[in-house]
């Protein structure tokens, strides 16, 4: 199955009652797929009139009470931008899969290159933090689209699955389990009261939601806000706490929220990669373990928040860490900032940009560094 | 001692005791209007869920309104309503925003929305001038008038928003200047009433901002203004461009029936899924 229909398949094991979205190359094949099963499975489609109407439909929806779904690449994601700080501010729960191109600008539509690896995070004014994985399979696409949904309703925050290209349009073995393997987490939802009586936000163990049609009054503004929801310019508390309680809503649960694999035990150059690169990783390591080289990985499920804690204990096991990127090095000022103190570090992106990273060629600098 | 309270009150949050209106604002009378149309076809507010966007307009529901608003970014409002009817396809989604929001930066959304036939009711006040950020030039600006933006005239052609709204393919348009309370709170229920996209364009002044650039000053100046130069659309049928020069065309652009979007797509369903849908 190909990897954009896994994750089609995924939105629809998590139960999602709502998906907008607008054509983009490389990732269309799941929107297209939904369009013809999603509303087979009860859920609602809008093709909007551009990422920017797909976005605020999705937020819509979520406030609505469904669970809420857009697929885009690249260029969708810069339009997304302002409405993703909306989302965070207003603490919604929405799923948003990024099938990455190669940018700037319009760029390559077809070719995969992990491009928005910080802009989804760090691309909307202010400071906030949203969750971000990254699928390195088809059978992940799955995986990690329904976890996605589990993440965001959980934590009431727009999560990414950071696909790229190469892992929208990769076909391999995928097995969807049976419905009732799947866990899923529904959001928590305000109990009743008068607004100014409950806690509908800025709650770092995350506020029940207060959704639409259910006569709880909601009042939901983008503008800084108290824990009501009420609009508040004036407060320089209130501004303070509406900027760090969504932040510390995800950072104090990051030991929950953060996966990696780590596979470095007794190694003296750690790997470290994240999405379709992390497969070219793991056959380098072997390849160099084969050739007596002890050679580790890890790889980063999570790219948001960051795994800092996760890549400092690789750097300071190891003498050096090799940082592979399918991109001129996005994570790498992270991936550096944790390792430094503890190792050599170095960057290798592919042979050219746009290919995906061959085995021989890692091994070819694992070869050089451990010279 | 007992409490006297305006009659539309009970629709307001109760612990918010001003407005962010200006003095001679229409904002008022258009609230009145809007919760008038509401009192008056007997709904409950929590049959509503209101959007609004960026810009003084936008707070008429945010946070006036005691029923569930959503106060989005600059020019979305629709688009955020659009998500939240299909996931609520049994309320009425009211967006309440201006006309640079909904014309200007948000124009996009308010011709799709028109032109998919939602269930939805947009009050487009439209000021004629961007209120909030300082009298810069909108879309709605007359030719020629010098605003700050517009140092030496506006060398813009407004926009004929109703007109547009009907040609996009909108169930219902009406137009009404605040001078016209009535005739608006009218074609509010309407447009609430109307099984479609329905939009209510309301001409209201804005006397610091645009009354200050087009010398007609005060509110009162203003309000005199549409009551001399306000045209029914019957009337200006029969008029030419010259007659019509300077004239606010009001009334009833379109009041149709067809199908409407979650209608079509439910509809549309019933085969494939054998009515289960």
């Amino acid at each position: 199955m190909m990897g954009n229909q896994a994750c089609a398949e995924g939105v629809i094991a998590a139960g999602c009652g709502f998906a907008a979205g607008y054509p983009i190359t490389p990732a269309s094949e799941v929107f297209n797929a939904l369009a013809k099963q999603l509303p087979m499975a009860g859920g609602t489609l809008l093709q909007t009139e551009d990422e920017i109407s797909a976005i605020c439909a999705a937020i819509g929806a979520s406030w609505a009470g469904l669970k809420s779904f857009t697929v885009t690449s690249g260029p969708g994601i810069s339009l997304m931008q302002e409405n993703i700080g909306l989302a965070v501010a207003t603490e919604t729960p929405l799923v948003i899969v990024d099938v990455q191109r190669l940018g700037p600008s319009t760029g390559v539509p077809a070719i995969g290159v992990a491009g928005d690896m910080v802009q989804v995070a760090r691309g909307s004014h202010g400071d906030y933090q949203i969750i971000a994985i990254c699928p390195e399979s088809p059978q992940e696409m799955f995986d990690m689209t329904v976890h996605a949904f589990n993440l965001a309703e959980e934590y009431r925050v727009p999560v990414f699955v950071m696909a790229e290209g190469f892992v929208g349009h990769m076909r391999e073995r995928v097995v969807i389990p049976d419905e009732s393997q799947i866990k899923l987490i529904n959001r928590k939802i305000t109990q009743g009261g008068e607004p100014l009586t409950r806690r509908d936000f800025l709650d770092p163990d995350v506020a029940p939601m207060p959704v639409f049609g259910r006569g709880f009054k909601a009042h939901v503004t983008s503008s800084c806000h108290d824990e009501y929801g009420m609009r508040n310019l004036h407060d320089p508390d209130v501004m303070h706490r509406y900027i760090m309680m969504p932040i510390q809503k995800i950072l104090s649960k990051r030991d929950r929220i953060v996966e990696v694999e780590a596979d470095y035990e007794g190694a003296r150059l750690v790997l470290i990669s994240y999405g379709s690169v992390s497969r070219s990783s793991r056959q380098a390591a072997a390849m160099a373990r084969a050739a007596g080289l002890k050679v580790g990985t890890l790889r980063l499920k999570t790219a948001w928040p960051f795994p800092d804690k996760e890549v400092r204990a690789a750097a300071e096991s190891a003498d050096s860490v090799l940082v592979l990127e399918n991109n001129t090095g996005q994570m790498y000022p992270y991936i550096k900032a944790e390792s430094a103190h503890a190792c050599k570090i170095d960057f290798l992106g592919p042979q050219v940009l746009g290919q995906i990273h061959d085995p021989q060629y890692i091994l070819a600098k694992i070869r050089e560094i451990m010279k | 001692m007992s409490e006297i309270n305006h009659p539309l009150r009970k629709y307001m949050r109760p612990q918010v005791k001003k407005t962010t209106f200006c003095p001679g604002c229409g904002a008022g009378i258009i609230t009145q209007a809007l919760l008038r149309a509401i009192d008056e076809l007997g709904l409950a507010m929590d049959d509503f869920v209101f959007v609004s966007g960026i810009g003084c307009s936008a707070w008429i529901p945010s946070p006036l309104l005691n029923v569930d608003t959503l106060h989005t970014t600059h020019g979305r409002p629709i688009a955020f309503a659009t998500g939240v009817k299909m996931g609520l396809p049994d309320k009425h989604v009211v967006v309440v925003s201006g006309d640079g929001d909904l014309s200007a930066i948000g124009g996009n959304h308010l011709i799709h929305a028109a032109r998919r036939n939602i269930d939805m009711t947009v009050i487009l006040v439209n000021n004629s001038i961007y209120g909030m950020t300082g009298g810069q030039t909108a879309p709605t600006t007359p030719y020629g008038m010098t605003t700050i933006t517009s140092p030496y005239g506006n060398a813009e052609h407004e926009f004929d928003l109703s007109t547009l709204v009907k040609s996009a393919g909108a169930s219902y348009v009406a137009r009404w200047t605040t001078y016209h309370p009535r005739q608006m709170t009218k074609s509010i229920k309407k447009g609430i009433e109307k099984k479609g996209f329905a939009m209510i364009e309301a001409i209201t002044q804005c006397p610091v901002q645009f009354g200050r650039v087009s010398k007609q000053g005060s509110a009162v100046n203003m309000l005199k203004h549409y009551k001399q130069n306000g045209i029914r659309i019957e009337k200006a049928a029969k008029m030419d461009a010259a007659e019509l020069e300077g004239k606010i065309v009001e009334g009833e652009f379109v009041n149709v029936d067809k199908p409407e979007l979650i209608f079509s797509i439910a509809a549309a369903l019933k085969e494939p899924t054998g009515g289960n849908k």
